[in-house]
Formats: structure tokens, sequence, C-alpha cells
């Protein structure tokens, strides 16, 4: 201690430049809303790897039914209820991928020798028709992608331009708009959503509608308060004094400015609105054959769950994968975007 | 509070209005007939048919006899389970579901708590990880796929627990776990929240600081005052309950009113369905009611005209 102390001598020191100009002087690059977001999700391990994922899910949905022989509603009944089998996977003992089945009994065969298909390769198996379920799967995810986002996307504009004319206008409109949401909000969406699937025919654009009918009115909340609570400031006082219409202020001033809980909100809604379609397909009233969803082909492989796990149990880890990753990444992005909006 | 309940049963009567008259006019718009081969009888015997049930009045006519026997509890006759009278239909199939939903939301409540509260004590370990993936993983993956899964691998696969039916204690275990799953993870998220709050607050510091046990700290003064807000999930949560039991109850094989409803959607069997739905709605609306007002009475601190009810 004492020894530095010594060898540190008064020519080892320059005086500092102190010039005023540059005292303020921003050392760090400034970054936008979104730069600054993007830093906050990353250090969110689990979003990071969940939004990896999703990528390549929603990558393999298009290119997935692309790179098998078969296609999604090719039946071929002499290769029905085959197990998955994969090349080069099918000699390592403890993947499932070795085309074998096992009897009620335990004896284990190989279906592939007892079917004669000793030279085709089913990825996933196939189905009681035999269809490929690589090729459905990836098509169902498609499906049931295509469903969740337009569901979310229509539930955003519905609800944004609700919540917004609500809020804008305020005094006996908004009192009115909010009584029918409030009455919306008290009618189970499970009971709408039933109704309506028996009433229009089941296909992609009926449950959308089902979907979209009740799922609109928390974003129309959420805007509303937002509106709310932007209509008093400063920035909107100025959009108004410089003869700003109304329509501009909303869409160009306000709205901007809740990019952040409107994201949040529709990526909540999109795991929801997956949950909904598997829901419904589940309990019959979702698409029809050969048309395949998710629920669809988890519900096809409940039927024949004791001989062939492999329909049930490959799309079920499919969509809970699904599922858990937009969770996490609505997450990760809620605490990024609005530290306050935790729960 | 007075002005307030009477308000939200104002709210609840419109909501209840408005859905039997959906539920009545989207019946009617339904394509295709409720009776078998309704197509190979002669004109007379349609007309006895539509008669018996009241089908040849005009709709208003209809929807206001509908309206009126409802009120009185009379929710018509079964077109399909010979003649039986919806009310008495439905009245069997309560208990099996209810029993269902009460094991799933006191399972899963309790489990949840639990799970919650020893995350947060030993917070930033890996019990707290654990505990907060089986919270993710329960709030993000349906009941149904659990449900499915378990019955593979716990029934068919080990043998250890009956696959389906309802038949005695042992075959409740699989559906109220698979059921239990959504309750566990968003009590356990809620409840390591606000522990992790109560645990930090200035009455805990003084506790510890006048030498009480750490046993009793985290039972006696942090876990009453954090499970104050886990009441507010309980309205969501016995709504998803419900939602939940409809495909657990088909999956199982539970002879339960979820079951007797996807069943008549298949058969089209209208005065059912109708039925069916509005004990639904019923259920939801008054369990929300309660769980609003429980919330209100339970937290003084919470004024309910300052306090937005969901």
């Amino acid at each position: 201690m004492s020894n530095k102390e010594i060898t540190i001598s008064k020519d080892m020191f320059a005086p500092a430049h102190i010039d005023p100009s540059k005292s303020e002087k921003i050392s760090k690059t400034s970054l936008n809303f979104w730069q600054d977001s993007w830093l906050r999700v990353r250090k969110n391990k689990g979003a990071v790897v969940s939004l990896v994922i999703l990528v390549i899910m929603i990558i393999m949905a298009f290119v997935g039914p692309l790179i098998t022989p078969y296609a999604y509603d090719d039946q071929n009944t002499k290769h029905n209820n085959l197990p998955p089998r994969i090349q080069g996977l099918e000699n390592v003992d403890w993947l499932p991928f070795d085309g074998t089945l096992t009897r009620r009994n335990g004896d284990v065969y190989n279906a592939y020798e007892v079917k004669k298909a000793e030279d085709s390769y089913y990825w996933f198996g196939t189905d009681n028709l035999g269809r490929d379920q690589f090729a459905r799967v990836w098509k169902g995810t498609q499906v049931s992608l295509f469903i969740a986002f337009m569901a979310a996307l229509i539930d955003m504009l519905i609800g944004v331009a609700y919540g917004a004319i609500s809020g804008f206008i305020g005094g006996r409109t908004d009192g009115i708009m909010q009584r029918i949401i409030e009455v919306i909000v008290g009618i189970p969406n499970l009971i709408v959503v039933v109704l309506l699937m028996l009433v229009l025919k089941p296909g992609i654009i009926p449950i959308i509608i089902a979907l979209t009918i009740t799922g609109w009115t928390s974003m129309a909340r959420v805007v509303r308060a937002q509106v709310l609570k932007f209509k008093g400031q400063e920035f909107v006082l100025a959009a108004k004094t410089l003869g700003a219409p109304n329509s501009s202020i909303i869409f160009k001033h306000m709205i901007p400015n809740m990019f952040g809980v409107i994201i949040i909100n529709t990526m909540f809604s999109i795991p929801n609105a997956i949950f909904f379609e598997a829901f419904l397909s589940f309990i019959g009233l979702g698409l029809q054959e050969p048309h395949a969803s998710l629920g669809t082909l988890v519900n096809s492989g409940f039927k024949s769950m004791i001989a062939f796990p492999y329909q049930m149990i490959i799309p079920s880890i499919m969509i809970a994968l699904i599922m858990v990753c937009f969770n996490l990444v609505a997450d990760g992005l809620r605490d990024a975007l609005d530290p306050k909006m935790r729960d | 509070m007075v002005k307030y309940i009477l308000q939200r049963v104002g709210y609840m009567i419109i909501t209840l209005f408005i859905v039997a008259s959906l539920t009545f006019f989207l019946m009617k718009l339904i394509p295709g007939s409720p009776f078998n081969n309704f197509e190979k009888l002669n004109e007379v015997q349609r007309n006895i048919l539509l008669d018996k049930y009241g089908l040849n009045d005009p709709v208003p006519v209809q929807y206001y006899n509908y309206m009126v026997n409802m009120v009185k509890g009379d929710l018509g006759i079964s077109f399909q389970f010979d003649n039986t009278p919806v009310t008495e239909l439905i009245a069997n199939r309560i208990g099996p579901s209810a029993q269902l939903g009460l094991q799933a939301m006191i399972f899963g409540s309790l489990l949840g708590i639990l799970l919650g509260v020893i995350a947060a004590l030993k917070q930033n370990t890996w019990v707290d990880y654990g505990a907060t993936f089986i919270a993710v993983v329960g709030k993000s993956v349906p009941s149904f796929i659990f449900a499915g899964l378990m019955q593979y691998y716990i029934s068919v696969k080990l043998g250890w627990l009956p696959v389906m039916l309802w038949k005695g204690p042992e075959y409740t275990i699989l559906p109220t776990i698979a059921l239990a799953m959504f309750p566990i993870s968003i009590a356990a998220r809620f409840m390591r929240t606000e522990m992790i709050d109560v645990l930090g607050s200035d009455y805990i510091t003084l506790a510890r600081a006048k030498g009480a046990s750490r046993f009793q700290i985290s039972v006696k003064h942090a876990l009453r005052n954090a499970l104050i807000p886990v009441v507010t999930v309980l309205g969501p949560l016995a709504v998803s309950l419900m939602t939940g039991s409809l495909v657990i109850e088909q999956i199982f094989g539970i002879p339960g009113l979820g079951e007797q409803f996807v069943k008549s959607i298949s058969m089209n069997d209208y005065p059912v369905i109708m039925g069916t739905n509005i004990l639904f709605a019923v259920l939801f609306v008054v369990v929300i009611l309660i769980v609003d007002i429980l919330y209100g009475i339970i937290d003084p601190r919470i004024r309910i005209s300052g306090g937005k009810a969901k």
C-alpha cells in the first residue's frame, strides 16, 4: 500500500481540459423507442429463445408441407396408421423414429414391414387414411397460425377504433359505448362462439368471425384508457392549436404513443385465439376434413390414442410448444415495452 | 356498496336477457332439422311433430313462450333423449360437473398458492425457476392436451389410474389434475408476485425485528395479506374451469353438463343446447358477481367507487 503511494508522482497527472461546449454532449448513441425495447427484450433469454422457435415454426409451417413427397390430403389407404420413421434416425434405439409399434400384449413389430412399405419414410407417420402426418401437422400449424393472426389483427382494428372513438369523443357517446362493452364482456364468449359456429358453416372464415365477435373488447378498453390519459396532455393540445383535425390527432399523435400497449394486447390475444380454435375443433365445431388444423389433428389423434399414440402426441407437442412460446414472447414484450404493466 | 350490488345485478339481468334472446334467435337460424328422418315423413306427420314442440307458431309467439317458460324454470322438452324435460336432463348432470369443478378449483388454488409462496420465499433459486416454469407451461398449454398426454402415459402406459369413465374417487384424479393445471399456474404466478411485494413491506421488517420466526412471518404476516388480491383471479379461474370442463368431460367420458352440451350440439337437440347455454351463462355471471362482491368485502382498502371492477 505505502509502496504504491510513493510511486505515484505529480508529473503523472495532467490537468483536464474543461470545455463547457462539450459538457452537455451525449456520449451514448441515442436510441429510439424500438431500439431501446429491443435491448430490453434481448436480455430476457426465454423470450429470445421462444421468438427463435416461433420464427422456425412459422417458416416450417410454409416450407414443411413442401419438403415431404406427400401432399397433406393425399390418401394412401395401403399405408395407413404407419408410425414415424426417419432416414438415419431409424437405427437409433432411444428415438421413437424406428417405424415400430407395440401391440396390446407388448410385442414390438415393424409396421413398415407388415404393410410392405419398407422403402417409404413417413417422418411423423400416417393417419388412419394413410395421409402423411408430417405434411398435415405443418399444414395444420399454418392454418392455426393464420386463424390466430387474422383474429388478433381484426380484434386490434376494431378494438383500437372503438376505444379511440369512445375515449376521444367522451361524454354521452362514451357512456353508451362503455355500457355496450360492459354487456358484451358479461356474455361468456364460450357461448357466443359455440352458437355462432352452429349457425355458420364450419370453415376458416367463420372461426375467425366467431373469435373476433367477442375478442375485441379488452383492446377497446385499453385503448380508451390510453386516449383518456393522452387527451389532456400538451402534445395533443399543441396539435389542436395548430388546427389538426380530430382524425389526425387520434391516428397521427395518440396511436403511435400507445403502440407498445397495443402490441402487448395483440400478442396475448394470439395464443388465446389458437386455444379457442383448437377447442372448437375439439368439440367438433372446427374445420372439416380434409382440412387440418392443430386442433382437428389432436382430436382425431385421440380416437386412436391407444394403438397409435404418435397421432395424438406430435400435434399435442406442437400446440404446447406454440402456446408456451407465444406466452413467453408476450411476457417478454410486456416487460420490455411497458414495465408498469407487469401483473 | 348496496348501490354497487344493485347496479351489478341490473347488468346481470340485461346480460342474461341478451344471452337468452341471442340463443333463441341464433338457434332459429341453424340449418338442418332436429328430427331424424324428417324428410321421409309426410305433411301430416310433420305437422303433428312440429305442433307438439310448438314449432308451427310464428317466431315472436315462440320467443314469448320460450322466455316466459324460462323464467318459470321450464326449459322445454328434449328432442332426442326420449322426451325428457331439459331441466331434468340437466339436473342429473350437475353433480359430476360440480364435483369435478370444485375439486379442480380447490386442488388447483391450494397447490398454486403453495407453489407461489415457496417460489417467493426461495426467490431466484432453482425452486423459484422450477415453479415459474410450471406456471408458464400450465398457463399456456390447453387443458385437453394435458388430459390426453396424462391419459396416455399414466393410464395406458403405466396403468396406474383408470383411463376414463366416472365410477369412483380414483376416476376423478386425472380429470381433476388436467383441469387444475390452469388454476395452479395462475395462482402460483399471482401469489409469487404478491408475496414478494408483501415481504418487502415495513410490517414484515418490524415482525422480523421483533424476533418472529421465519415460519411465523411467512404464514401469519405475509401470506394473509398476499392472499387478498388472489381472490380477484378466482372469477376468471372459475370461468376457465367451465370452458375446460367441456372438453375434459368429453375426453374422460364423464356424465356431466359439458358432455351433454357437446352431445346435444352434434345431435341438433335445440332445447338442450339452449338450456345448457343459459345455465352456463347464469353460472358465469353469478360467479363473477360473487367474486367481485367478495373482493370488496374482504379488502376494505378497495373502495368500490374508486376501484375498477372487472
